[in-house]
């Protein structure tokens, strides 16, 4: 177990350092020079040489990416070379609405998907079992930027009954709240239906299983079996899909805060890609990038102490 | 039988035999609604210039922001121009960047697959922390990050999806190829003395592809929503080509003048991918069973 984890870890640390070196070199692949990108064709070429050396674009491939690799290691995550703002500050001003964001959503995802999956794996082929089958797949259907114009559509510009657009006053829990339930639906209706779909199926084959039968056949209820026995073992998927949908989600959450005006980590990278910004892209990538690599870390974690036989599967592999 | 009547009849029992897969899936609820809509979007995207009653690009300022009318059957956008039309080519515009990303990725991922799962060892630890990385970034971030370089274009996107959906089938196809290398009738051609290409294109490549063709079939709607995403964010296809996506995109700065261009273009991404969807997993019902429930976001 124990070398397992280490093992995973030390993967995870160089999927990083590969992460970081790739957004570094990134410049260097592409065509293009990022310092005349973000000034502009009419750039004086002494303001263009400045920013180049700001960005540290005038020394050679190999010392910028170790150079970027020192700094981020350091929690460094540079300067941005328009407003002379450390992009540390832009991130951490930025980060906490993101990561509210999709904890929220998936919370809402969680709290409902779930309960629907298992009313339809309880229910096999009823009527209502076909309902939500087809409600379900509607909903993985429907991209989240699609569904928060809608919801903003319907509710904010047409029925006037929620706020549209920002966080909400300053200080105002109840505020900061109301403007979250929008984005928060947006980003959640695609992960409801995949997860009601997800927990049906594996509740269904778990309810095949031998051990089902075995404890059915000494005369324990329904229910107990059903919810005690069967659904924390079809659990142990949805774990794992919960990981990867919270790296998903932070993508998905790009496209909601544009649309909600959210100063979250989507509107700062979305900002600075329009403002031709690549060093604040850069890093709010890699935060990005960083927290999805970390998350699927945590989840396979999670995942091996559910289910000690996944990691005996890969060992044997 | 004679011989003669045994090859007259033999063709026609084959090409039944290859149809009956699409009776298979028009006899499912799921798979008729399916095959419908991709049926129609196809027609649409095929006979677009004879279905639009207008050009995409026809303005007409005195009409703007109208709702749907006789005239302009889903209305008109800040432009005056008519959204049926725009959505209609649009169809075309969606499909032009779905099939050749899905193409680059599915070549990619097929190459890396062969090459890790036939070679193992080293190689093979080396592509797949490769592919580990790239999808360390949700795909949208990383076509971002690229993008933010590259500068918006219909082909940097078509690129760009084709790099970010390629591990995808990179893993799968690995997967297979690990499975089939073991297979007896490897074996058999190995000991016959078959060279590796000769295995690997003969052999394994034509018993793995098929879970590869069928993800490529599920994935058509997500790249296209994808596609529709980043012109909706102004880093893919540029106006006035009117990609779902852009047209969403003049929706969204217009909201509160005209609720029309945002509501039409949004059903058209959600039934283009719900009949997709449907499609797809009938499809991998019935060509694989085994699939099924495999797919992931």
């Amino acid at each position: 177990m124990l070398a397992y984890l280490i093992k995973r870890f030390f993967m995870t640390i160089a999927v990083l350092l590969i992460v970081m070196t790739f957004l570094s070199l990134l410049v260097h692949i592409v065509p293009g020079d990022p310092a005349r990108t973000l000034l502009g064709p009419r750039a004086s070429p002494e303001l263009i040489q400045k920013i180049r050396s700001a960005m540290d674009l005038d020394k050679p491939a190999y010392v910028q990416v170790g150079n970027f690799l020192w700094k981020v290691i350091h929690g460094d995550l540079g300067t941005d070379v328009f407003t002379g703002v450390s992009i540390n500050r832009l991130v951490s001003a930025a980060l906490p609405h993101t990561i509210i964001l999709a904890l929220a959503s998936l919370g809402l995802a969680v709290l409902i998907g779930i309960p629907l999956g298992v009313f339809s794996a309880t229910h096999p082929n009823s009527w209502l079992d076909r309902v939500t089958a087809i409600l379900s797949i509607s909903l993985t259907t429907i991209p989240s930027y699609v569904a928060g114009l809608f919801l903003l559509l319907i509710f904010a510009v047409q029925l006037k009954i929620m706020p549209a657009i920002g966080l909400g006053k300053d200080g105002n829990l109840k505020d900061y709240i109301m403007h979250l339930i929008l984005p928060t639906i947006a980003l959640a209706i695609t992960w409801i239906g995949y997860l009601a779909r997800l927990v049906r199926t594996s509740l269904l084959e778990v309810l095949n299983e031998t051990y089902i039968r075995a404890a059915r056949a000494s005369g324990l209820s329904g229910r107990l079996v059903q919810y005690k026995y069967a659904l924390k073992n079809a659990l142990i998927p949805t774990v794992a899909v919960l990981g990867v949908g919270l790296g998903s989600l932070m993508g998905g959450a790009v496209l909601v805060e544009v649309i909600f005006n959210r100063p979250g980590m989507g509107t700062l990278i979305y900002n600075a890609i329009k403002a031709r910004n690549y060093p604040v892209v850069r890093a709010g990538v890699l935060i990005v990038a960083c927290l999805f690599v970390f998350v699927n870390f945590l989840t396979d974690l999670i995942y091996t102490y559910l289910d000690p036989r996944i990691q005996l599967g890969k060992q044997q592999r | 039988m004679s011989m003669e009547n045994t090859l007259k009849t033999q063709p026609l029992k084959f090409n039944l035999e290859r149809f009956d897969f699409i009776l298979d899936i028009l006899r499912r609820p799921q798979g008729a609604i399916g095959f419908t809509i991709v049926l129609l979007f196809i027609i649409t995207v095929i006979f677009a210039p004879l279905i639009a009653p207008y050009d995409f690009a026809r303005q007409d300022i005195p009409n703007r922001f109208q709702g749907p009318s006789a005239h302009y059957w889903l209305g008109t956008d800040q432009l005056g121009r008519d959204l049926f039309s725009r959505l209609v080519y649009g169809a075309r515009i969606a499909l032009s960047v779905a099939i050749p990303s899905v193409t680059i990725a599915i070549s990619l991922g097929i190459l890396f697959g062969l090459v890790a799962g036939y070679i193992g060892g080293t190689v093979d630890n080396l592509i797949v922390i490769l592919m580990d990385s790239l999808q360390a970034f949700p795909s949208l971030i990383l076509s971002l990050a690229i993008l933010a370089l590259l500068g918006p274009s219909l082909v940097n996107v078509v690129i760009i999806i084709g790099i970010t959906w390629m591990p995808n089938y990179a893993r799968v196809i690995r997967a297979q190829v690990l499975s089939a290398r073991e297979a007896v009738y490897v074996e058999a051609e190995r000991s016959l003395g078959a060279t590796n290409p000769r295995i690997i294109f003969s052999h394994i490549l034509p018993n793995v592809i098929a879970p590869a063709l069928i993800l490529a079939a599920m994935d058509l709607p997500w790249v296209i929503t994808f596609e529709a995403g980043l012109s909706f964010m102004g880093l893919g296809v540029r106006p006035p080509t009117p990609s779902w996506g852009v047209i969403l995109y003049d929706g969204f700065y217009n909201i509160r003048l005209s609720p029309w261009p945002v509501t039409w273009s949004g059903l058209a991404l959600i039934f283009t991918t719900m009949g997709f969807t449907l499609f797809g997993e009938t499809l991998r019902d019935v060509l694989d069973p085994r699939l099924s429930g495999t797919r992931g976001m």
